[in-house]
C-alpha cells in the first residue's frame, strides 16, 4: 500500500502534476477499468482502445497542472479525457457505422473479479438508463457511446437540432434525479 | 446571456459537439457561472455513464503508460504562471522579449554542433529579424514567454521560449485559428530556447495562433490541449 493510495481523486491529480508517477500509477490503478471500458464500449476494437486510454493518460500526465478542482471533480476530469478521445478516433475511424445498440459490446462482461460494490453500481446505471423515456435514452446512448455529434443525430434521426438537444438536456437531468433517487454515489471504485 | 451558447450545455457534457463548437462553449464557459453551474450537474449523469462501462484492460497496458510517462517526463511542458495583459506598454515588452529572445537563440544555435539544424535554425532567426525590420507587429502569448511576429502582408514567426523538446513519437504543431476554425501551420521540435517558428500560413487580421503537441506527423485538427495561444492579431 503506497502513500498514494491514501490521497482523494483530487490531491492525487495535484501529485501528478508534480510529475509524481506513483501518484500517475494509482490514478491508472482506481480509473484504469472505467476507462477502458468507457473505451471499448464507444471504439469496439481492443486495440484503438488501448490507444484511447493510453493517449487520455499520458494527457492527464501533461496537463494535470490545468484541473481546476473548483470547475470539475477529478474523476469526471479524468473521464472526459478518455471518452473525449475514444470519440475522437471513432469519429476518424468512421467505425461506428453500426447500430450502437445491436451493437453494445458485451464488454464489461462481469468479469469474474469485478467487486461487488462496482457491479452494483453498473446495475444501478443502467437501470436509470432503462427508465428513461425512449427518445431521451437514444439520443444520450448515441452521442455518449456512439460517438455521434448533436447534428449528426439530428440528420440521422430526422429531427430539428433543437429537438436533440433539448432531449439531451432533459434526459440528463432526469438520469441525474433517477441516480440521486437510486442513492448512487460516483465516488471513486 | 448568449442563449444559443448556453443550450450546448448538454451536448458538451456528452462530448457531441464539432470541435469549432466545443471551443465556443469553452470560451463561453469561463464568462458563465450559470453554466458552470449547470455543466457540474450534468457531468453526474455522464460520470454515471462512464460508471456504468467496465473492463478488465490488458495488464501490459498499465506499465506501457507508466513506461511513457517516465520516457515524457524530462519532456514535460514547463507551466507558466498566467498574466494578465491589459496594458499598451506590454506590446513593448513583448516586442523586447522577442527581441532578446532571437538574440538569445542566435547566441545558443552558434554554440550548436549539429550543421543542419544550425543553419535552418539561423535561417529562421533571420527570416525573424527580416520580419521585425520590415515592420511586423508584435502580438503577445497568453501563457508564455515570447510573441508573435506578423508582417504587413501576413507572414508570421511565433517566438516562443521554454518548451522542451516534443517526446521521439510527438512533435509540437502550430495552429492559425480564424473564427472557430484552427487551420494547421507548421511543425516544429521544441527545445532550445527560443527559436522562432516560421509559419506555413499567413496570419490574417483579428486571427489567434496557438499550438499543441501532437503526434508525430502531426494532424488536421487539435487534438491535445493549447499549450500556448496568442492574443486576436
Amino acid at each position: 500500500m503506497t502513500a498514494a493510495a491514501q490521497l482523494s481523486d483530487e490531491a492525487l491529480l495535484a501529485a501528478v502534476a508534480r510529475s509524481d508517477e506513483a501518484a500517475l500509477a494509482e490514478l491508472y490503478d482506481r480509473f484504469g477499468r472505467m476507462a477502458y471500458g468507457l473505451a471499448l464500449r464507444v471504439l469496439r476494437d481492443s486495440a484503438l482502445a488501448e490507444d484511447a486510454v493510453q493517449d487520455a493518460f499520458l494527457n492527464v500526465w501533461r496537463s494535470a497542472e490545468s484541473f481546476q478542482a473548483d470547475r470539475a471533480k477529478a474523476s469526471t476530469w479524468v473521464l472526459t479525457f478518455v471518452h473525449r478521445r475514444a470519440v475522437d478516433l471513432v469519429r476518424r475511424e468512421e467505425r461506428r457505422r453500426t447500430e450502437p445498440e445491436e451493437a453494445a459490446p458485451v464488454p464489461a462482461g462481469p468479469g469474474a473479479d469485478e467487486d461487488a460494490e462496482r457491479r452494483s453500481k453498473r446495475e444501478v446505471v443502467q437501470d436509470a438508463l432503462r427508465r428513461l423515456p425512449p427518445e431521451q435514452r437514444e439520443a444520450i446512448e448515441l452521442a455518449y457511446y456512439g460517438g455521434y455529434t448533436q447534428s449528426e443525430l439530428a440528420e440521422r434521426l430526422g429531427e430539428p437540432l433543437g429537438t436533440i438537444k433539448s432531449r439531451m438536456f432533459a434526459g440528463l437531468q432526469r438520469l441525474r434525479a433517477l441516480l440521486d433517487e437510486a442513492g448512487f454515489e460516483a465516488a471513486a471504485p | 446571456m448568449n442563449q444559443e451558447l448556453h443550450d450546448l450545455v448538454a451536448p458538451y457534457a456528452l462530448d457531441a459537439l464539432e470541435p469549432a463548437e466545443r471551443d465556443a462553449f469553452e470560451r463561453h464557459l469561463d464568462e458563465c457561472a450559470d453554466c458552470r453551474a449547470q455543466l457540474a450537474d450534468l457531468q453526474e449523469a455522464t460520470l454515471a455513464l462512464a460508471f456504468a462501462e467496465s473492463a478488465e484492460p490488458p495488464p501490459a497496458l498499465r506499465e506501457r503508460i507508466l513506461e511513457a510517462a517516465r520516457s515524457e517526463n524530462g519532456a514535460k511542458v514547463i507551466p507558466f504562471p498566467r498574466r494578465r495583459w491589459l496594458f499598451p506598454a506590454t506590446v513593448a515588452a513583448a516586442a523586447a522579449t522577442a527581441v532578446v529572445a532571437i538574440g538569445v537563440g542566435l547566441w545558443a544555435s552558434s554554440l550548436s554542433r549539429d550543421l543542419d539544424r544550425e543553419r535552418s535554425a539561423n535561417a529562421g532567426y533571420a527570416r525573424a529579424l527580416q520580419l521585425l525590420g520590415g515592420g511586423a507587429e508584435v502580438t503577445q502569448l497568453a501563457d508564455a514567454e515570447g510573441g508573435l511576429l506578423v508582417a504587413p502582408d501576413g507572414e508570421a514567426a511565433l517566438v516562443v521560449c521554454g518548451l522542451q523538446p516534443a517526446p521521439k513519437d510527438k512533435t509540437y504543431e502550430a495552429w492559425v485559428i480564424e473564427g472557430e476554425t484552427p487551420r494547421p501551420a507548421g511543425l516544429f521540435r521544441g527545445g532550445g530556447g527560443c527559436p522562432p517558428v516560421l509559419l506555413e500560413r499567413d496570419v490574417p487580421k483579428g486571427s489567434q495562433v496557438a499550438v499543441t503537441l501532437e503526434t508525430r506527423g502531426g494532424v488536421d485538427q487539435p487534438t491535445g490541449p493549447l499549450l500556448v495561444r496568442s492574443e486576436a492579431v
